[in-house]
C-alpha cells in the first residue's frame, strides 16, 4: 500500500498537499489542470523532489530516505524515456541490471519481454530507428523487467495518436494485471482515466484529493473537476486551463 | 523542477581534487617561485609597457577571431558540401599548429619576402611588415579564429536538429532563426569562445618572441622569460606573473557572469534534414566566399611550409627522430592527465551546481591565466631536492602541458556533460545508475565527439609546446619543437623545414586520430 502521509510540497509560489493512502494493485488516474502539480506529485513519490513535510510509505516504510533508483517503482516520463546511444534490448535490459552484465538467461528475459510488447526482431535496434509507439514499448518492456510493485506515469503516451494510446494503455493495463503492480498514471484526458483507472485522484487547487472511484467521480464531478472538464450543468469558478 | 537535495558523492570529491591540483599548480608552483626568490619584485616601466601592450593586442585579437568566425560557423554548418568534414578537420589545424612552425608560414606568405610583399611589390605598392603590433595579432588571429569557428560550430551543432524542424514547420526564416535560436546559442558560446582566445593572446609567448619583441611588442609572458633566462630575476618574474593572474581572472570573472544557460534540452539524435530557411542565391554566395577566403587564410602557410620542407624530409638525423618520440610521449602522457582532470572537473561541476560547481568552473579555467614559464620553474623549485632537474624536464613538461590543455578541455567538455544531465539525468537515476555504471553506460558514450576533440586538442598542443622546455632540457631531452628551434637558431634551414614538416604531420595525427575516433559512429 502506498501512503501519503500529510504529505506537503512547496516551490516558490507552488503548494500542493496530499493524505490517503493507495490500496495495493490498483489502477489510480492523477486527473486535474495544468500546473496544479500532477507531476510534481509523482517527481515527489520518485525521489526527485524533497517534500517540504509528510512522508511517502510503501507498506509502512518510509521511502525517504531511498535515492530514486532504490525505491520500489519504476517511472515513465513524458520524453526522454530511452538512450538513444543504446539498442532496445538495451534499452530495455536496463530494467534488470542497471550496469546491463546481463547473463545469458537475463538476455533471454530481455528478448521475451520485448517480443512480449510486440517488438520481436527489433531488439538490435536504435530508438531513432523506432516510431513513437515502438519507442513506448521498449519502454514498457523494461518496466516489465523492472517488476517492481508500483508503476509511474507521467503522461508517456501523450504524443501517442487514439487508437496507438488506447492500444498502450491496454497494454500497460495488462502488464499490471500479470504482475499485480499499483499504478498511478498522471492524465489531462478524462478517457485515459475511463479506459483503465479504476480509482481517480483529482488534484487542483493545490490539494490532491483522496481517491474515487472513476465511474462515479465523472458522473458526479464535483466543482473543480467541471470547471476543468468544461462540463454545463456545475458551477465553474474558473475557466478550464489548458496548457 | 527543484532538485532532491544529494550528497556531495564521488563526482563532487573528485571534481574538488582535481581542483585542488589545479589550484596547487597554478599558484603552490607561484609561491615556490617567491619564495625561492624572497619576494616581490618591482616592475619597470618598460614591464608596464609589457602589460599595455598584451591586453591591447589581446583584445584585437580576441574581437577579430570571434567576430570573423560567427559568419564562418553559420556557413558551416548550413552547408552540406564536399571536402566540408576535411575542412572541419583543417579548423583544427593552426590553433594545433606548433607555434614555430605556423610563425614560418605566416613569414613565407606575409613576411618581407613572403608572397603577400611579393605581390605587392609588382603593383608598386610599398612592402608591409609583419613585425610588431599587427603581427602580433596577425599570428594570433591565425591561430585563434580557427579555434573560434569550431567552438562556435559545436554550439550549432548542439542545438538539436528538432528546433531547427520545429523553427522550419513554424515558417522561420533566417531572421526568425537567428533571434530564437541562433542568438541565445551564441550569447551562452560567444563570451567563452571570446574570453577563452583573449587568454590565450594574453599569455603566448612564443609568438611575441618570434614576431614582437622590443619596447613597443613585448607581452608579459614574455617579459617572464627574459627575466628568467637573462636576468634570472625570479622576484620580478613573480611580480608578473601576478599581474597576469589579475587581468586573466578578471576576465574570466566578467565572462563567467555574461554566461547564461540557453536551455535547448536534449533531442533524440535523429539524423534529420535541418531546414535553415537559407536556400536563396544571396546567402549561398556569400556562404561560399566566406569558406573559400577562410580556406585560403588558413592554407597558404600551411602549404608555404610543406613546400619548404618536404624535400628534406628524407635528410632529417637521428636527433630529430629520437626528440619525436620523446615529444609523442610527452603528448600521450599529458592527454591522459589533462582528460582525466577534465572530465572529473566536469562531473563535479555539473553534479555539485550552484555556487560550488561555479567555483570549480572558475579553478577549472585558472590555467589559462597562469604562466606555464612559472608553474614549470616552481616544479623544478620543488622537486630539485628529490631529483636531477634533466631527468625532470620531460615530467615536468608533461605536467604543464596537462594544466594548460586543461581549459580547452573542460569548455569541450562541459556543455555536453549538462546535456547528459539535464536530458537523462532523471532517466539515469530511476533506473539506479550511479557512478561508474553511470559513466560507462550514460556518460562516456554521450561524450564521446567532445572527449574525442578535446583529446585531440590536449594532444597536438603538447606535442608543439615549446615553452618550459626551453628553459631546462639538455640536449638528450630535446622535444622536436625545442629540436627545431635549435636547428633554425643553428641557421640549419633545410633541416629546419624538413623537421617542421615532421612535427606538423606527428600534431596534425594526433589531433585527427582523437578527433576522428570521437566522431565516427558517434550517435549510431
Amino acid at each position: 500500500m502506498l501512503t501519503l502521509e500529510r504529505l506537503e510540497i512547496t516551490q516558490e509560489a507552488f503548494h500542493l498537499t496530499a493524505d490517503f493512502s493507495i490500496t495495493p494493485g490498483a489502477r489510480v488516474a492523477i486527473i486535474g489542470p495544468s500546473g496544479a502539480g500532477k507531476s510534481t506529485l509523482l517527481a515527489a513519490i520518485a525521489g526527485f523532489v524533497e517534500p517540504s513535510a509528510g512522508r511517502i510509505l510503501w507498506q509502512g516504510r518510509d521511502l525517504g530516505p531511498l535515492a530514486p533508483g532504490k525505491r520500489p517503482l519504476s517511472i515513465l516520463f513524458q520524453d526522454q524515456n530511452l538512450f538513444p546511444h543504446l539498442t532496445a534490448a538495451q534499452n530495455a535490459g536496463l530494467g534488470l541490471r542497471c550496469d546491463l552484465r546481463l547473463s545469458p538467461a537475463e538476455m533471454r528475459d530481455v528478448g521475451t519481454a520485448l517480443e512480449r510488447v510486440g517488438l520481436a526482431g527489433l531488439a538490435a535496434r536504435k530508438p531513432a530507428t523506432l516510431s513513437g509507439g515502438q519507442q513506448t514499448r521498449v519502454a514498457l518492456a523494461r518496466t516489465l523487467l523492472q517488476a517492481r510493485p508500483l508503476m509511474l506515469l507521467d503522461e508517456p503516451f501523450a504524443a501517442l495518436g487514439p487508437a496507438m494510446k488506447a492500444e498502450m494503455l491496454d497494454l500497460l493495463a495488462a502488464l499490471a494485471a500479470e504482475t499485480g503492480a499499483t499504478v498511478l498514471m498522471v492524465s489531462h484526458d478524462p478517457g485515459d482515466a475511463l479506459r483503465i483507472a479504476d480509482q481517480t485522484i483529482l488534484l487542483a487547487g493545490g490539494l490532491a484529493r483522496a481517491p474515487q472511484p472513476t465511474g462515479a467521480l465523472f458522473a458526479a464531478p464535483p466543482a473543480e473537476l467541471a470547471a476543468y472538464l468544461g462540463t454545463p450543468g456545475t458551477r465553474p469558478q474558473r475557466g478550464p486551463h489548458k496548457p | 523542477m527543484a532538485r532532491r537535495a544529494l550528497p556531495i558523492g564521488p563526482a563532487g570529491w573528485l571534481g574538488a581534487g582535481s581542483a585542488s591540483l589545479v589550484l596547487a599548480l597554478s599558484f603552490g608552483t607561484l609561491g615556490a617561485v617567491l619564495a625561492r626568490s624572497g619576494g616581490w619584485g618591482v616592475l619597470g616601466p618598460a614591464d608596464w609597457a609589457a602589460v599595455r601592450f598584451t591586453i591591447t593586442q589581446a583584445l584585437v585579437s580576441a574581437a577579430l577571431s570571434v567576430l570573423l568566425a560567427v559568419p564562418a560557423a553559420r556557413a558551416l554548418a548550413r552547408r552540406q558540401f564536399r571536402g566540408r568534414g576535411l575542412l572541419i578537420t583543417l579548423l583544427g589545424a593552426p590553433f594545433i599548429l606548433p607555434v614555430i612552425v605556423a610563425v614560418m608560414g605566416l613569414l613565407a606568405v606575409f613576411g618581407r619576402s613572403g608572397l603577400l610583399n611579393g605581390a605587392l611589390g609588382a603593383l608598386g605598392v610599398a612592402p608591409v611588415s609583419i613585425y610588431g603590433f599587427q603581427g602580433v595579432v596577425l599570428a594570433h588571429v591565425f591561430f585563434n579564429l580557427p579555434l573560434a569557428v569550431r567552438l562556435i560550430l559545436q554550439g550549432w551543432l548542439a542545438i538539436p536538429a528538432e528546433r531547427f524542424r520545429l523553427a522550419a514547420a513554424l515558417g522561420m526564416g533566417p531572421p526568425e532563426i537567428a533571434r530564437f535560436l541562433e542568438r541565445p546559442m551564441l550569447k551562452e558560446t560567444l563570451p567563452g569562445a571570446f574570453l577563452a582566445i583573449f587568454l590565450i593572446c594574453l599569455t603566448s609567448f612564443a609568438v611575441a618572441l618570434t614576431l614582437g619583441g622590443g619596447p613597443g611588442a613585448t607581452t608579459i609572458e614574455l617579459a617572464i622569460y627574459q627575466a628568467f633566462r637573462f636576468d634570472f630575476d625570479l622576484g620580478r618574474a613573480a611580480t608578473l606573473a601576478l599581474a597576469q593572474f589579475a587581468i586573466c581572472i578578471a576576465a574570466a570573472l566578467a565572462a563567467l557572469r555574461l554566461a547564461t544557460p540557453s536551455g535547448f534540452g536534449a533531442g533524440l539524435d535523429r539524423r534529420a534534414r535541418v531546414q535553415w530557411g537559407a536556400d536563396g542565391a544571396a546567402l549561398r554566395i556569400a556562404d561560399a566566399l566566406i569558406l573559400t577566403l577562410l580556406s585560403l587564410f588558413l592554407l597558404a602557410p600551411l602549404c608555404a611550409v610543406l613546400a619548404a620542407g618536404l624535400p628534406n624530409l628524407g635528410g632529417l638525423t637521428a636527433p630529430v627522430w629520437f626528440a619525436a618520440l620523446r615529444s609523442l610521449g610527452v603528448a600521450l602522457a599529458s592527454t591522459l592527465v589533462a582528460l582525466l582532470l577534465a572530465l572529473c572537473l566536469a562531473l563535479g561541476i555539473v553534479r555539485l551546481g550552484g555556487g560550488r560547481g561555479r567555483a570549480l568552473e572558475t579553478i577549472g579555467m585558472l590555467a589559462l591565466a597562469a604562466s606555464p614559464l612559472v608553474i614549470g620553474t616552481g616544479l623544478f623549485i620543488l622537486a630539485r631536492p628529490f631529483a636531477n632537474p634533466a631527468t625532470l624536464a620531460l615530467p615536468v613538461t608533461t605536467l604543464v602541458n596537462a594544466v594548460m590543455a586543461l581549459p580547452f578541455a573542460l569548455r569541450a567538455l562541459l556543455p555536453a556533460v549538462r546535456d547528459e544531465d539535464e536530458g537523462y539525468g532523471h532517466l539515469a537515476e530511476a533506473l539506479g545508475m550511479r557512478g561508474l555504471t553511470r559513466l560507462r553506460l550514460v556518460t562516456l558514450p554521450r561524450l564521446r565527439r567532445p572527449l574525442g576533440f578535446a583529446a585531440g586538442l590536449a594532444a597536438a598542443m603538447s606535442m608543439g609546446d615549446l615553452g618550459v622546455i626551453a628553459l631546462f632540457a639538455d640536449p638528450g631531452h630535446a622535444t622536436l619543437p625545442l629540436q627545431l628551434y635549435r636547428l633554425m637558431a643553428a641557421y640549419k634551414m633545410g633541416d629546419a623545414a624538413g623537421a617542421a614538416v615532421l612535427l606538423m604531420a606527428l600534431s596534425l595525427m594526433l589531433f585527427w586520430l582523437f578527433d576522428r575516433g570521437g566522431r565516427v559512429d558517434a550517435d549510431a
